[in-house]
């Protein structure tokens, strides 16, 4: 099926609408992606024909709902290229996916003295989490810098691993700077010396043809929300041997075998770490999401957003006033870059009047701002409805912008 | 002129306004122009730290009457502020306390104000309430002391 980004439009209805008279261009994909018809619809299904709880009911609408949400993980675990579907752990959102494994695997393997690798350049999700466990653990949280033009520095990377290192977490894309970490090389690095990788994938799914096994990541994590799936769907994929090792998460139904007062044994995996009633309405919309995608071609996709995204830096460099935050050549999803000396909370601000949504401000990862000395960037971030004539439209504000601030 | 007077006759200036773009030139001119706090208070200590944009604040107390200069790194939001200064610098605490400055919905200007922005405009207001409330509480303890 060829890739008609008119005809995909249609499928999106939020995208037809117009913001203070002017249409709506939507550029504001790595905060969260519109959702096509075929989601929503399937939301409002399943609460007018099978809503139930799951896993436990013997009537038909358990069963119905059940197959459904099992069939969910299924079509995740191929769209990452797991092994197994019980390797698929369902959270609320990738921050709690990391938040899971930072927890269970704190507990379990860090003691003091021990040592967390992360990178320079993560979102404050894959930062807090394992700040948080260092701290009560008494271990160090150290951090791989990058060079100026957002690209992870391969050789500090090389000296930060060492025998107290248990973990190394990084983000497969960075959500500031759009660059794309060569995580399978930095993966195969870890495993030299026996330590487990963490990938927060978040902006790397709704690009890229992600593939867990090849990439040979311990534990990758996402949310449906920036995928064009619902709010409220997070993705754990953990590696069968490591999740088996990890204790339980939170506790409650759902996740165990026998339940005394002296004491509980906990199911199998992937029960063992999803405790309570799970979203199921939520889930089920994920799986119109993964159909639509599947139909759509994740290699269609990522190929009609690469020529987008090198249109799209085309044209800005064009305008001399843009100066790109970030310029890995190899990049996905996000552009940040200042305009002059204006500051990108005033840009943002004539950008929304103009009908465009960016985001503006540090992109929650501090950090990053702080190394290059600045307040915050203009962030536009591309879906695969975006078109060139939006990308057009866009120039032609910055220049606006421009001009007003003269 | 009281807080009142002061907001009605900002409304009226911005009804001559055809667009939020003559809305915007005029707080971008307004920002750029004015000089707006003494560089010894451009501190941390005097700053207010907004995810987006930052504001400095300071505030002095004289015969019951505050007096403010601000300023931050955006044009826009320093624009806001002038505004904000203009309605309430030299009022008394009570007036300032009860103040709900309504003109800035009037003008146009909301969404500057709402949470999402994050622009330190919210944390700017608050403070001022605080300095009010903290030199209203003060005067009238002394009062009531015999």
């Amino acid at each position: 099926m060829s890739f008609d980004v008119e005809q995909i439009r249609a499928d999106f209805p939020i995208l037809h609408q117009q913001v203070y008279h002017k249409p709506l261009v939507y550029l504001d994909n790595a905060a969260t992606t519109q959702k096509p018809l075929a989601v929503i619809d399937a939301l409002r299904d399943y609460y007018t024909t099978i809503n139930s709880n799951i896993h436990r009911g013997v009537h038909y609408l358990s069963q119905q709902a059940t197959l459904a949400f099992e069939e969910t993980r299924q079509l995740v675990s191929e769209y990452v290229h797991a092994r197994h579907g019980y390797e698929i752990i369902f959270t609320k959102g990738a921050t709690e996916s990391i938040n899971l494994v930072a927890s269970s695997f704190g507990r379990e393997f860090v003691k003091p003295g021990d040592e967390i690798v992360i990178s320079a350049m993560e979102h404050h999700a894959n930062i807090l989490p394992w700040q948080l466990m260092c701290a009560e653990k008494g271990a160090t949280l150290r951090i791989i810098p990058f060079h100026v033009n957002g690209e992870l520095i391969q050789e500090a990377y090389r000296d930060l691993l060492n025998d107290k290192t248990r973990l190394v977490a990084i983000t497969h894309v960075s959500n500031a700077l759009g660059t794309i970490n060569p995580v399978r090389e930095m993966i195969a690095l870890a495993h030299e010396h026996g330590i487990p990788v963490l990938v927060d994938g978040a902006q790397a799914v709704p690009h890229l043809p992600v593939d867990v096994t090849e990439m040979d990541c311990d534990f990758y994590c996402f949310s449906a929300h920036k995928m064009y799936g619902p709010m409220g769907v997070g993705v754990l994929y953990g590696r069968e041997e490591w999740l088996n090792k990890l204790p339980p998460y939170q506790s409650g139904g759902e996740m165990i075998r026998t339940v005394t007062f002296e004491k509980s044994t906990f199911g199998e995996l992937p029960f063992k770490f999803e405790a309570g009633t799970p979203n199921v309405a939520d889930i089920l919309g994920f799986r119109e999401t993964l159909l639509y995608l599947d139909r759509l071609g994740i290699d269609q996709i990522a190929s009609h957003e690469e020529s987008l995204m090198r249109y799209t830096l085309d044209q800005l460099r064009t305008i001399p006033e843009v100066r790109l935050v970030g310029d890995s050549p190899h990049r996905a999803g996000v552009i940040s870059f200042l305009i002059g000396d204006v500051h990108p909370y005033d840009a943002g601000a004539v950008l929304d009047k103009l009908g465009f949504a960016v985001r503006t401000g540090h992109h929650c990862a501090q950090p990053i701002m702080d190394i290059y000395g600045i307040p915050g960037t203009i962030r536009i971030s591309l879906g695969l409805y975006n078109t060139r004539d939006e990308v057009d439209s866009f120039t032609r504000a910055v220049k606006r912008v421009i001009e007003m601030f003269r | 002129m009281s807080i009142q007077e002061i907001e009605e006759q900002i409304v009226n200036e911005f009804g001559q306004f055809d667009d939020w773009l003559d809305r915007y030139n005029y707080l971008i001119e307004t920002g750029r122009t004015l000089p707006m706090i003494d560089p010894k208070y451009k501190t941390d200590s005097y700053l207010i730290s907004g995810c987006q944009s930052r504001v400095w604040l300071y505030a002095h107390h004289e015969d019951d009457k505050l007096y403010f200069t601000a300023d931050s790194d955006a044009v826009i939001t320093k624009g806001i502020i002038s505004l904000l200064i203009r309605v309430l610098d030299g009022q008394s605490t009570e007036d300032i306390l009860q103040a709900r400055l309504g003109f800035v919905d009037q003008i146009g200007l909301k969404e500057h104000l709402s949470p999402t922005r994050a622009n330190g405009l919210v944390s700017m207001i608050k403070q001022i309430k605080l300095y009010a409330l903290a030199y209203h509480t003060k005067n009238r303890q002394r009062k009531d002391q015999p």
